[in-house]
């Protein structure tokens, strides 16, 4: 019956929703900062951030061997 | 208990089945209910806790999610882009095109790096899948399979498989071969079954285990040796797009977006949903995390890319310009978190500063929609896939005469 499955799917919302309101939460400030300090820890080590130079770059252009 | 002849005080909709009819109006904890008597009868019938009815799980549900609301805008003290004020503006980047991967008859829906930081997989409409060496363009495998629009690649973590999955509702792990005569295709084994078409696809952290999210709304957990399925995630109200792993310091919880523009974040093990987030205006194409698994980003039809921190349990950032009409279809972070880079469907990629919220680059060149872009696993590249039927690889370098 629509009634009964109206009132299971409701009970599920309900119960999903206690469940997320239980959730601990941290405040903005404190999540940014987090995430600001993990981006300046790692940022020497981002290639596409800070570029690397030709040499240790596997991508580059191959040189063009020839025998001498 | 029989139908009982009752006095009638009101006509109208029943307020559960909404049928008009003969309405009993009677007060449970003294809140107004009125019901034809069929639900009436059903009510008591059904075991409902003591004054539970439809109205109060209603009212139960609207308050609870006013309180979330109130929760969240607590702890909104200040904005990520204003924390980031102080640190300095991000240098010139240079990154560009080094290599054109041609090869696909067809648009390039998905693509995906092997750990070796040079392999990659790419899959597309013509039915086709190809293995490629991304420094010497050589094409290493290339699989036919009977379905068309493999909508979702990914290479095993040991580099030894890939899965593939798209229309034909199934997703297939394909073990590569050293023998190039082999008929990779015959090799196929069908892994996942769902009931609608496969969005995405991705291995947990070994070979033996298969995440995948459906156009069927649900996600779901797979034993790849027997098929089996492990456990299924279901909340979304409509497809589901993507779904990305946290990365592995963070332990299981996965993330997934879809049509219903909401993003769920999941433990792996209970199957639970963990935490939603529903703030984007149009389908949630791509969800990606964020590096250290604090956070994620999504990319959505209403051209904005968003940032979600899931210890603050809301929003953080929201990537978009006026001049930016166009949806996002997909979205990676740089090694470090700092860059954002994401496809669109005017066939750019947006490379925007995550922290500052402002947008850092443009990369030109494809010719049609990017459908996926991927940072390698080293951080050294950046590869998209587009619906010109190409996939390009870009690099950031500094060349050595200044």
């Amino acid at each position: 019956m629509s009634s009964s499955s109206n009132i299971v799917a409701m009970k599920k919302i309900v119960q999903q929703l206690r469940l997320e309101a239980g959730v601990n939460r941290v405040k903005v400030s404190q999540a940014a900062a987090d995430l600001q300090q993990f981006c300046l820890q790692h940022a020497q080590h981002d290639p596409l951030l800070t570029g690397m130079s030709s040499s240790n770059n596997p991508f580059r252009p191959q040189k063009v061997c020839s025998f001498l | 208990m029989c139908d009982q002849t009752f006095v009638a005080a009101t006509f109208g909709p029943c307020e559960n089945c909404s049928t008009p009819s003969p309405l009993i109006n009677i007060y449970i904890k003294s809140e107004p209910i009125n019901y034809c008597s069929l639900c009436v009868e059903m009510m008591a019938c059904q075991g409902l806790q003591k004054g539970e009815s439809l109205v109060s799980l209603k009212r139960e549900s609207e308050s609870l999610k006013k309180k979330l609301e109130e929760e969240r805008k607590k702890l909104c003290d200040v904005e990520l882009n204003q924390v980031a004020e102080k640190i300095e503006v991000l240098g010139a980047l240079s990154i560009k095109t080094r290599r054109v991967l041609k090869g696909h008859g067809n648009k390039v829906l998905c693509m995906d790096w092997c750990k070796d930081k040079r392999r990659l997989v790419s899959s597309s409409q013509d039915g086709k899948l190809i293995v490629w060496d991304a420094f010497t363009l050589n094409k290493e495998h290339g699989v036919s399979l009977p379905c068309t629009w493999i909508m979702t690649c990914a290479y095993a973590p040991s580099g030894c498989a890939v899965a593939c999955g798209g229309l034909d509702n199934k997703c297939s792990v394909i073990p590569l071969s050293m023998d190039r005569n082999e008929n990779l295709a015959a090799k196929k084994k069908s892994v996942a079954m769902h009931t609608n078409y496969v969005s995405g696809c991705t291995f947990t952290n070994s070979d033996m285990q298969l995440l995948t999210s459906s156009g069927d709304g649900t996600c779901a957990l797979w034993d790849v040796e027997s098929g089996q399925l492990l456990q299924s995630f279901h909340g979304h109200t409509a497809d589901v797009l993507s779904l990305d792993l946290a990365p592995s310091e963070t332990g299981n919880t996965f993330v997934s977006g879809g049509c219903d523009m909401k993003a769920n974040v999941w433990d792996m093990r209970s199957g639970q949903n963990i935490q939603s987030f529903e703030s984007h205006e149009s389908d949630i194409n791509c969800v990606k995390y964020y590096p250290s698994g604090d956070a994620f980003a999504s990319a959505s039809d209403d051209a904005t890319c968003r940032f979600y921190d899931l210890r603050a349990d809301r929003e953080v950032a929201v990537y978009q310009k006026d001049s930016i009409v166009f949806g996002a279809s997909t979205v990676d972070f740089s090694l470090s978190g700092r860059l954002l880079f994401a496809g669109y469907n005017d066939y750019t990629i947006n490379v925007w500063d995550v922290l500052k919220g402002t947008r850092a680059s443009i990369l030109f060149g494809h010719e049609n929609r990017v459908s996926r872009v991927r940072v390698s696993p080293d951080g050294t590249a950046l590869c998209s896939a587009s619906w010109d039927n190409t996939l390009r690889w870009a690099t950031d370098f500094v060349t050595e005469n200044k």
